[in-house]
């Protein structure tokens, strides 16, 4: 069958079998491996993406179901050469170790603060409790996504 | 003027994170190759089976299968995967099952397809007739009459009995005030990195070269083993580790897999790809912990311990990975803690079950020992009535006592545990956390304060105090390259820890460079001089050794060579501002790019001197080194459900001298985690059928955000005499003195109730039990 939709602002249409898992067609048919495989079970968060803006566990998410949407991935983030504050935050923070997690952890945190632009650090423990870091112990991430916030609001300030 | 280091010391951002913060950076998934195929494994159901036949024509003749192998494809022309730890019964450990299960996942046939969704189509093809056997799961029944053996060669399933006698402990259970006697479980658990293992094997069959790309800690020691069991030359086969998603002690192995889809490149001479499954991580990649430990403990009234008795019950699982039976001793050599104790006696068992092996998890026997340890100081103040604070320091090691010679044999290299232990106090505020206690004790509120004060062994060495294979020393090569930017090599294989940056930050200083002169190079064995690799908390202590032997001896060829440019003695110069300077005046001084030159284009030449700039060094550490700190965490328990909240988490640890702080709370932040995690969380079971219960991570309690605490850390400075840098170690710190703090946190908790000890995990469910059973009675 075959899918149209658009990644990272660019459009394009492949043949695939029904069965392929959006994270599968990222990675293998867009070619886009930042995004990572960490359970198949949409229990770990690795894998997490925007549709249409909002976070998705793209390995419970078949290419099928994205047919005509929108995709970010976190190849997506930066923007003509510059960092996303989200990706200065996670690294002026520390906020990652290994990073396997890191792609999908950053996505979580671009839903909340589309969302909530002034997170509590409980908001943001809420709002990644879907992706696990098995290394940061998480408090450094918090601060990353704090510390994007605050880049973030400074930046709509002008 | 003194020349004053610039990056180590400082919070530098990792040079590590652009590539893995844009999504660019290479994990062993991300490997592809012209041709590549997919393997996907078939995996026993049953935890002991006999297998009587396996049908693989139906997967055969799929369209787009390529192969499909079971173990009577491979009998005869694979080794064994080998355990290097010493013990009396060590089996052979087939790639593939030969005629016989003995654990569930236990990997039977492989198929290889296009991609993996043909595989799996073909592996759900192959038909596997099985007669079941009983199984044996509890390890304490496992050299019962009767129990079902697992290797019927050995006649029973003991791997190893090690036994440690000492008549001063009986004389001290002889003559002391009172003995406590008690039983603890350090249950089984599972590292759970967030990239599970993955092997791409590539055979060349014109050079006759393997290149194996596989998430690992240790590539050169995996090369040895692969190499071994394929009955290639170490020169033939290239490991390489690219970027690695963690690890956390169960990428310290050689696996089935690595063999098997190298096999499957040569035999088929096309690149294979293997892709652990989430599933497959939790019934095939190794466990960790799965002690039992039964003790004795003569004390004095006053709260001395005079001695340790310990019988170990450790379950090694079905077969026997790299390190299995070596991980228990460290249980049993370090369970004296922060303590001048005596004596100590014990006995390990180890036996197979019809589990997934157990072998090294973050910490490795360490936090097994330091919950002998601090369960036993807070045990000992529940029995005499004492402040568990006050029973610590009645045992301490003097801080003027070291290097101290324990009664295992050890030496701690330095400590002075008190001042830890008065930091931690000092966050917390001690006795304000116990008035504060007593008061919400008033109003029926369950609030406890837990104290752990730990010490652990890490950049274990010399040599000989590990298994063979497994050395103690680490490599380096520096390199000056001719336009003056700095390439090191390096044995250990970071993933995670961060050495890109460290190793960088201690390059730039000791040259006068930019931190962006250098890049720090790892994980290929086609590039990198053999190296051991990253584990035991050793990168920098043992690691970052032997880059400071590559980098003095560059130091020196540079001095001699600038010394005749300059016409000063080479020991009066400095590194500075990418120039080498007088030390006692940096403004008289030449470029160091000057030097280089000289090096490589050799215009003033020095008799005796080899043109270049590189530099190889093996450090072998010439002891231990001895990390150690005190955490204090307040918690509360809602008797109505039994969930522990926290109050305060503070952590103070001693890693001696430290050169990357963002870094070290980095580790110690994420140790504190697993430690917790242990505490409350997490535990491998599986049924009395052997079946494993926990296989996703919905039922194995991983911890999320939201049931973590907020850690409040410091830091006291006690240099290591051993290394150069005076460092200790920092990557399992947190793990160790976590599990004992938060549950001593919990049964301090729980003390008004009469409740003395409860076996980890502390579940809510469990508590809410417990709690309930004491209120009724």
């Amino acid at each position: 069958m075959r899918v149209n939709l658009t990644i990272n602002g660019h459009p394009r249409g492949d043949e695939i079998e029904p069965r392929m898992l959006l994270v599968h067609y990222l990675r293998e048919v867009a070619g886009l491996t930042g995004t990572h495989v960490g359970c198949e079970s949409t229990l770990c968060g690795a894998c997490t993406v925007l549709l249409d803006g909002r976070a998705v566990k793209s390995c419970t998410v078949l290419a099928a179901q994205a047919d005509g949407a929108t995709i970010t991935t976190v190849e997506g983030l930066a923007h003509d050469g510059k960092l996303h504050p989200i990706q200065d935050g996670f690294w002026e923070e520390h906020g990652l170790q290994c990073g396997y997690c890191t792609p999908g952890m950053m996505m979580a945190a671009a839903d909340l603060l589309s969302r909530n632009t002034s997170p509590s650090d409980a908001d943001i423990r809420h709002a990644i409790e879907g992706n696990l870091c098995r290394c940061t112990g998480y408090q450094h991430i918090i601060k990353a996504v704090q510390n994007a916030a605050e880049k973030m609001r400074s930046a709509s300030r002008g | 003027m003194a020349v004053v280091p610039k990056f180590v010391g400082e919070r530098i951002k990792r040079r590590e994170d652009p590539r893995l913060i844009t999504g660019t950076a290479t994990y062993v998934d991300d490997v592809r190759l012209p041709g590549m195929l997919s393997a996907i494994i078939l995996r026993s159901p049953h935890a002991h089976a006999k297998i009587n036949s396996i049908d693989v024509e139906a997967a055969r003749k799929l369209p787009g299968v390529v192969a499909v192998l079971t173990g009577a494809d491979l009998k005869g022309k694979l080794g064994s995967i080998p355990c290097v730890a010493p013990a009396e019964h060590i089996p052979f450990h087939p790639v593939l099952a030969q005629g016989k299960v003995r654990y569930v996942g236990e990997a039977v046939a492989v198929a290889v397809a296009a991609n993996p969704y043909l595989a799996q189509d073909a592996v759900d093809l192959i038909d596997v007739d099985y007669d079941p056997l009983d199984a044996v799961v509890d390890p304490e029944q496992a050299l019962a009459d009767g129990a079902p053996i697992l290797h019927e060669e050995f006649g029973n399933n003991l791997v190893t009995r090690a036994l440690v006698p000492n008549p001063a402990v009986d004389e001290a259970l002889a003559k002391a005030d009172r003995v406590i006697k008690f039983r603890v479980v350090n249950q089984r658990l599972a590292p759970i990195p967030m990239e599970g293992r993955g092997v791409v094997a590539q055979w060349n069959p014109g050079t006759e070269q393997l290149i194996v790309w596989t998430s690992t800690q240790i590539p050169h020691l995996l090369r040895s083993a692969l190499a071994g069991v394929l009955g290639l030359g170490e020169h033939r086969v290239r490991v390489i580790a690219p970027e690695v998603g963690g690890g956390f002690g169960c990428k310290l192995n050689f696996y089935r897999e690595e063999a098997l889809t190298a096999h499957l490149s040569m035999t088929l001479g096309r690149p294979v790809k293997w892709i652990e499954r989430r599933r497959e991580n939790f019934a095939t990649t190794t466990h960790g912990r799965d002690q039992i430990t039964y003790l004795e403990v003569p004390i004095k009234n006053d709260g001395t311990v005079l001695a340790i008795k310990a019988k170990f019950i450790c379950d090694m699982g079905a077969y026997l990975q790299l390190l299995t039976p070596a991980i228990p001793g460290f249980s049993g050599l370090m369970m004296t803690g922060c303590y001048k104790i005596p004596a100590i006696a014990f006995e390990q068992v180890m036996v197979f079950t019809n589990k997934m092996a157990t072998d090294a998890y973050r910490g490795a026997g360490r936090p097994e020992a330091a919950y002998i340890a601090e369960r036993t100081m807070d045990l000992v103040a529940a029995e005499l009535g004492l402040d568990p604070v006050a029973v610590r320091r009645r045992n301490f090691i003097p801080k003027d006592a070291f290097p101290f010679a324990t009664c295992a044999g050890l030496v701690y290299d330095s400590g002075d545990y008190e001042r830890a232990l008065d930091k931690a106090l000092a966050m917390v505020d001690y006795p304000k956390a116990r008035a504060e206690q007593a008061e919400a004790r008033k109003h029926g509120r369950y609030v406890g304060i837990g104290v752990a004060s730990y010490v652990e062994i890490c950049g274990i060495g010399p040599s000989a105090m590990l298994p063979p294979g497994v050395p103690g020393w680490e490599s380096s090569t520096v390199r000056i390259e001719p336009d003056g930017h700095v390439t090191v090599l390096t044995g250990i294989s970071p993933h995670g820890q961060g050495q890109e940056t460290t190793f960088a930050q201690m390059t730039a200083d000791a040259f006068g460079i930019d931190i962006d002169d250098i890049t720090v190079v790892h994980g290929d064995t086609g590039i990198v001089q053999y190296g051991v690799g990253t584990f035991g908390s050793r990168g920098l202590s043992v690691g970052g050794a032997a880059l400071m032997m590559s980098v003095g001896k560059l130091q020196d060829k540079l001095r001699k060579i600038a010394s005749t440019m300059m016409e000063a003695p080479p020991e009066q110069l400095a590194f500075t501002n990418r120039t080498v300077a007088l030390a006692s005046d940096l403004s008289k001084s030449i470029p160091l790019k000057s030097v280089v030159d000289a090096a490589y284009g050799w215009k003033i030449p020095i008799p005796g001197m080899e043109p270049g700039l590189d530099a190889t060094s093996f450090f072998e550490p010439p002891g231990c080194t001895f990390p150690f700190g005190t955490h204090i965490a307040v918690v509360e328990i809602d008797p109505d459900t039994g969930l522990v909240k926290f109050l305060r988490y503070v952590a103070v640890d001693d890693c001696g001298n430290i050169l990357s702080p963002l870094l070290v709370e980095g580790q110690v932040h994420g140790g504190i985690a697993q430690g917790i995690a242990q505490a409350l969380y997490e535990e491998v079971v599986y049924d009395e059928g052997g079946q494993l219960v926990t296989a996703t991570l919905m039922d194995y309690a991983v911890p999320r955000a939201n049931m973590l605490p907020h850690y409040e850390l410091g830091n006291t400075v006690t240099p290591s005499p051993l290394n150069p840098m005076g460092v200790k170690g920092v990557g399992e710190a947190g793990t160790i003195g976590s599990t004992p703090c938060v549950v001593n946190a919990v049964m301090d908790a729980l003390k008004p109730l009469g409740i003395r000890h409860i076996d980890m995990p502390l579940r809510p469910e469990k508590l809410w039990r417990a709690i309930h059973e004491a209120k009724k009675a």
